[in-house]
């Protein structure tokens, strides 16, 4: 049981964390003249309470500087590395951090910056040829263990690898972070009903619910509570707490349920960055459409970090 | 010939005692799949998932990056045609050991089109890390298993269930990217693989007693496919070769013989036998081999057309034809 002392202290930094996420990514988007924006301000808080609080982790056994792309997995390339490493080694009593929506790679470098994992000239390789720091990122991608670019595939492979591990008697769980859209696939809830039949509540979910996706807006009557109350039909455990509340996170977060347990963040995709709202309902990527739009945001940005 | 009644059920058990880190995944087809009996003798390895094989692929691949073997058991159709993404991204791009043990090839079923596996060879070569076996009687039934568990990656292999001949001898197992040399001959190279191996066999007698020499090439292994003996083969033949497949001919055996023919230069004449970029329906087997042109008298209307001339070869010299094991004559000429 922590005390209220001590959990007072971890707060200010977590939410420095999500606050540092927010901007460096902002600044990267100006720079870049684009960027997947809404996932960083909806999810911040949930990447900062992973890295912060809530993952047991050992620290990074992979290089500050990203190592160059060396191929891609198979028989002949033994020069092939898997990224997980940026999330500390694989141990009986550690967690293991399975990354679902790829498209979020670049709140996920950040993150690892932000908790010293990955250095932040690392961010320069984003999205350049020959690097690993992809913009929808791999399994050689820093922080990325498994290839989950393809939507919805991550949470199938973490239930396969916590069906091993409560196999072996590991006492870590297996975390994986979503995102509500990719509950429009079928494989979500096959996953979802095999993982509550073979009893793993070793399997913990955190899915960032932003309603948004690709074409804009995801129908709120049917992938917010619906989508809760669907998840406990299938036999998990699913709580909705505010996903921009640390303690509210925190609480959700920490609960044992017995079963795959889903904590619900219900987030705001222009958290933090107000003048983003106004390009609602379109928000996955965010484009300067004028040099003067640049300009206001770069005015936000000079205020977010003086 | 000896029959060989599900070589697969006991075989499968007591090769797997000793290998605490082989699981066995279904998707509901559990007997259909022959691992019933598998599934009863060691039930803490076994997982029968349901009619879910997109999550199976991922449930595989966890178990496979945890250091389990899995041995997914279904219909082949089911492996490669629903689940191709997540058999793609969860587990042939991370080069995973996952074996994908994938029951009624080709026409080998009665179930139609949405159970018979027709392109599954020319999806899977397209696949990379993917090895591709395929089993063509009851000793490779039996061998299949060391070679795909040997293999540090994905592997899908071309299973046969139920009454399987024996054609090759007990003690020759399945190799590894090795043909089997069936017969001996200079006029036309016959390249078989699966049940239709044993077509071809039923015509070589008839074949040999109408003076024509036939080289009969049996390919277990599809991908990798760099066994030199089968350019060599049709370097060295008057007439060319014929592929016989159980499978389209885009995209499989043939295509693979035509890609290593065109790769060398090859002045040869290739045919290719199997189904001619159709589906094919629900029949018996016998029913459908013949319909589609996959059958012994086939395989001699194409020796005919490769030769250019008529062997007189009758529906009944095929039918009375004696299939019995034969021995590698590669074996012999390995020593």
């Amino acid at each position: 049981m922590t005390t209220p002392d001590t959990a007072a202290d971890w707060r200010p930094e977590t939410q420095a964390v999500a606050d540092r996420i927010r901007t460096r990514v902002l600044d990267h988007v100006l720079r870049s003249n684009g960027g997947y924006m809404s996932q960083a301000l909806s999810s911040a808080e949930i990447f900062a309470m992973l890295y912060t609080r809530t993952l047991r982790l050992g620290p990074s056994t992979a290089p500050m500087i990203p190592r160059p792309f060396s191929g891609v997995p198979g028989p002949n390339n033994p020069e092939f590395f898997n990224g997980g490493d940026y999330n500390g080694p694989k141990a009986s009593d550690l967690d293991r951090f399975i990354f679902s929506p790829a498209h979020y790679a670049l709140v996920l470098y950040t993150a690892l910056i932000e908790t010293g994992r990955l250095a932040e000239e690392g961010l320069d390789q984003f999205n350049q040829d020959g690097t690993t720091v992809e913009m929808i990122g791999a399994e050689h991608s820093p922080g990325v263990e498994t290839t989950t670019g393809s939507l919805a595939q991550a949470l199938s492979q973490a239930a396969g690898i916590a069906l091993a591990r409560k196999r072996r008697g590991d006492t870590g769980d297996v975390w994986v972070m979503m995102s509500d859209g990719e509950f429009q696939e079928g494989q979500i809830w096959e996953a979802i009903s095999e993982a509550a039949k073979y009893e793993l509540d070793n399997l913990k979910v955190i899915v960032d619910v932003n309603g948004q996706q690709c074409d804009g807006c995801i129908d709120p009557s049917i992938y917010v509570d619906p989508l809760t109350n669907r998840i406990r039909a299938f036999g998990a455990s699913a709580v909705e707490v505010d996903g921009h509340d640390l303690d509210a996170l925190d609480a959700a977060m920490s609960a044992q349920t017995g079963k795959p347990h889903f904590v619900m963040a219900l987030t705001d995709p222009a958290r933090g960055l107000p003048i983003f709202a106004e390009r609602a309902p379109l928000l996955h990527y965010l484009r300067f459409t004028s040099e003067e739009e640049r300009d206001r945001y770069q005015q936000v940005y000079e205020e977010m970090v003086n | 010939m000896e029959i060989v009644k599900r070589p697969h059920v006991e075989n499968f058990i007591a090769w797997a005692e000793d290998k605490p880190e082989v699981v066995v995944l279904t998707a509901d087809l559990t007997n259909s799949s022959e691992v019933g009996k598998w599934r009863d003798t060691y039930p803490d390895r076994f997982f029968g998932m349901s009619m879910a094989e997109q999550n199976v692929m991922g449930f595989a691949a966890g178990l496979a990056r945890e250091g389990y073997v899995p041995f997914i058991h279904t219909f082949a159709v089911f492996i490669y045609r629903r689940p191709y993404d997540q058999l793609a991204m969860s587990i042939a791009y991370p080069n995973l050991p996952v074996k994908f043990i994938a029951f009624l090839p080709g026409i080998t079923t009665p179930g139609g089109v949405t159970h018979q596996a027709i392109e599954d060879v020319a999806i899977m070569r397209a696949t990379p890390n993917m090895t591709i076996l395929e089993t063509g009687d009851a000793t490779e039934v039996e061998s299949v298993l060391d070679i795909a568990y040997a293999i540090d990656g994905p592997v899908y292999v071309r299973m046969l269930r139920g009454e399987v001949p024996r054609l090759f001898p007990k003690d020759e197992p399945m190799q590894l990217d090795k043909v089997r040399v069936l017969s001996e001959g200079d006029d036309v190279v016959v390249v078989t693989s699966g049940i239709t191996t044993e077509e071809a066999m039923r015509a070589a007698r008839p074949l040999a007693d109408a003076g024509i020499g036939m080289k009969h090439l049996h390919v277990s292994t599809h991908k990798p496919f760099n066994d030199p003996v089968i350019l060599e083969s049709i370097e060295a033949s008057r007439y060319g070769v014929v592929t016989l497949e159980n499978h389209t001919i885009i995209g499989g055996l043939g295509s693979a013989v035509a890609e290593k023919m065109a790769d060398a230069g090859s002045g040869k004449r290739l045919l290719r036998l199997g189904l001619r970029d159709t589906y094919a329906h629900g029949a018996s087997r016998p029913h459908l081999m013949k319909e589609y042109g996959l059958d012994a008298a086939a395989l001699v209307a194409g020796v005919e057309e490769l030769t250019g001339s008529s062997t007189g070869i009758t529906e009944e010299d095929l039918a009375s034809s004696r299939v019995e094991a034969t021995h590698s004559l590669a074996k012999a000429e390995g020593l």
